[in-house]
């Protein structure tokens, strides 16, 4: 448990290396990163991508994780409300269309939510998706 | 007077038939429902998602650090 800990600490601190080197490279502020408290807490299955487009928290809840979460959905609900009106289509349409693509970028390890609601934690295999989703 | 009372006989199960039919809606009523946020997402068409999904998935990528 104390080594698997290691383990993923290190390799989230050498991927955040390899991030920040990746992004001084660049300088591109349009493709900003996740900050460190999100992509630990993705890497962490403490929150998964939901079916809806919007982030959940997967075990039990804490202040700082219902913080980071409401954070980001309130950032993302802005997102596809603009992009929703920019395409003719309603929030929820957006939003849940954002979520099929948001649950197929997640990577091995990180959760998810299938369409029984259930959590799941996406392996190498394709997510299990809402039957609409393309 | 046989009549009336065939006749009264057919209101009660009438009434019976009502009462019962009305408790089995009442049943499906309170069953306990899916999560709303599959409810709520019945609604949405297949094809509305297609038509959204290459703009969505360029929002994700232009917005990584929310996603």
């Amino acid at each position: 448990m104390g080594e698997f800990m290691t383990k993923r600490l290190t390799r989230a601190v050498l991927s955040g290396a390899a991030i920040a080197v990746a992004v001084g490279g660049l300088a591109t502020p349009a493709f900003a990163q996740r900050d460190p408290a999100y992509a630990a807490a993705r890497s962490a299955g403490q929150v998964g991508e939901k079916m809806d487009g919007y982030l959940g928290i997967v075990g039990e809840e804490t202040a700082e994780l219902r913080r980071l979460v409401n954070d980001i959905n309130i950032k993302r609900r802005a997102v596809y409300s603009q992009r929703a009106q920019a395409t003719n289509a309603t929030l929820e349409e957006y939003a849940l269309t954002a979520g099929c693509q948001a649950i197929l970028a997640t990577t091995p390890g990180e959760r998810y939510q299938a369409p029984d609601g259930s959590w799941q934690t996406r392996t190498n295999a394709p997510p299990k998706r809402d039957s609409r989703c393309p | 007077m046989q009549g009336k009372a065939d006749r009264k006989g057919l209101k009660i199960s009438a009434a019976v038939g009502m009462a019962s039919l009305a408790l089995a809606g009442c049943v499906t009523v309170e069953a306990p429902t899916e999560p709303i946020v599959i409810e709520l997402n019945v609604n949405i068409r297949q094809e509305v998602i297609y038509r959204l999904a290459e703009d969505a998935g360029d929002t994700i990528e232009n917005n990584a650090d929310i996603f």
